[in-house]
């Protein structure tokens, strides 16, 4: 992409387009990647919740995948997963693994 | 139009800029009382609870607080104006970035004083000359007059498509602000007129277009929003050049980037700012009488400064003491250091510099004629005993 020289910022340096933060792939980030376990699962959302990037996509009410675009891999979801009888249904795995 | 009706009066310093920002009627007023600018603040917080202005003002905890408030509500799209002095500017150091980073044209009305330690409440400059590097337009103001007349032409420089900047409007501390002094105020109707509505750029209120300010923005762009900046405050030299021909045309008052005291033909210039400028004109003139060629050089725009206008207008003179009313310990004065760089491209005259006046001490017509005989036996000899030296300071 080619940079704006100092002449074509916006003034102020505002941000004039909102949400474009979508745009930002921070999935490279990544280190740990969080992998699904459905047999685990109850559909609590918790992990939709407290994700901090919205990269837990949900849908008709039931989880649908990560969205490893902008997964920083960090690992709250697993951490904030009930599972189910002690089983975790996310679990991070190391990332290329 | 030609000039206008003016209201010939005996007020303060600080009730002449309450008067000022009455007529501006600004959306916004966060502000946090310190003397000695709390006149300001103590006048116009009767104004909005008379129903005079159509301000909302808000009483802020600290002083930090009302620069930030003052940065939301100019953000939001709000015209904006706020008060202080001295730790209170102190401690809006950080938001003082801020506000000029976001280019939001508040106006401060700065009410000089002396920093502490030790603990001093009287008018210097070490709180102007501590804000030099935050980005705000500084003007500076010689009586009651010129701070009231620089207030109202603030916002008109200040919001100028071009500059966009925050702007502080100095006068000396108790000096200025609590000496009573007759002087003309311009009518309600034309100061509207003058200073005509605010649109503001990109406010945040503008809810059918969302937007973020104050993105983090790292090593690939932090210079180009910083040379942005810089222009901006190079075109407000223009711009407070226009807007005060026009204050002229409209109302009699002719103010310049600064104002030459007998200066045309002067061998010997002393540089002084604000409410020191009125003791040394009378000296000039004693001066004149006796022959000698004095003269003065007194800025009003300290940010952006003039140096290639300052630069010629010194340039002819033998001899020049820059007074400071503030020092940078280690360094020469703050005003010094302005004028050694307006004249270093050009074969000027000798320069050196005095500091006067720290904490609110009076500079007498004595003090005056002790800074001219040094600087006609400076003319004399081109010499210099001491580039830099306290005046009337007991040793």
């Amino acid at each position: 992409m080619k940079q704006m020289n100092w002449k074509e910022l916006p003034h102020a340096g505002t941000v004039l387009k909102a949400g474009n933060a979508n745009e930002y792939k921070t999935g490279s980030w990544r280190t740990y990647k969080p992998r699904w376990i459905e047999e685990n699962c109850i559909q609590c959302l918790f992990c939709w919740i407290y994700c901090p990037d919205s990269a837990v996509m949900v849908k008709d009410e039931k989880r649908a995948g990560f969205d490893f675009d902008h997964c920083k891999g960090c690992g709250v979801c697993a951490m904030e997963c009930p599972g189910k009888k002690g089983n975790k249904a996310i679990v991070m795995e190391e990332e290329g693994k | 139009m030609g000039i206008t009706t003016t209201k010939t009066v005996a007020v303060t310093g600080n009730q002449a800029v309450a008067e000022a920002l009455r007529q501006l009627n600004p959306d916004v007023m966060p502000a946090y009382p310190i003397t000695p600018s709390t006149g300001i603040m103590e006048s116009f917080t009767s104004f909005v609870s008379n129903g005079k202005v159509d301000t909302e003002m808000i009483l802020v905890e600290s002083e930090h607080s009302a620069m930030s408030a003052g940065i939301g509500a100019a953000a939001a799209g709000g015209r904006v104006a706020t008060a202080t002095s001295a730790q209170g500017l102190a401690l809006m150091w950080e938001m003082l970035h801020i506000a000029s980073g976001y280019r939001l044209p508040i106006l401060m009305a700065l009410v000089n004083r002396a920093l502490s330690a030790p603990l001093n409440i009287h008018g210097d400059h070490s709180d102007g000359m501590g804000m030099r590097d935050c980005g705000w337009i500084q003007l500076f103001s010689e009586n009651a007059q010129e701070a009231y007349d620089n207030t109202i032409m603030a916002y008109r420089i200040a919001e100028h498509k071009d500059v966009r900047l925050p702007i502080a409007v100095n006068m000396d501390g108790f000096i200025i602000s609590h000496s009573i002094e007759s002087m003309q105020f311009i009518a309600d109707a034309d100061v509207t007129k003058f200073v005509g509505d605010y649109i503001a750029i990109d406010p945040l209120l503008d809810i059918d277009n969302p937007k973020s300010i104050g993105a983090l923005v790292l090593t690939d762009y932090y210079m180009e929003h910083k040379r942005a900046q810089h222009e901006a405050m190079i075109n407000a030299k223009k711009v407070i050049q226009d807007v005060s021909a026009e204050f002229a045309k409209l109302f009699g008052r002719k103010y310049e980037l600064f104002e030459s005291y007998r200066l045309e033909d002067a061998e010997v210039v002393l540089v002084a700012l604000n409410s020191a400028a009125g003791t040394i004109k009378d000296e000039v003139d004693r001066y004149r009488e006796k022959g000698v060629k004095a003269g003065l050089l007194k800025p009003r725009v300290f940010r952006p400064f003039p140096y290639a206008e300052v630069g010629a207008a010194l340039k002819n003179a033998k001899a020049v003491c820059v007074m400071d009313r503030a020092d940078s310990y280690g360094g020469y004065g703050p005003l010094f250091m302005e004028i050694a760089s307006a004249l270093a491209p050009l074969k000027g005259p000798v320069l050196f510099n005095k500091i006067y006046g720290l904490g609110g001490r009076d500079l007498m017509p004595h003090d005056v004629d002790k800074v001219i005989d040094e600087t006609i036996e400076v003319a004399k000899t081109g010499k210099v005993t001491m580039l830099k030296d306290y005046l009337s300071v007991r040793s």
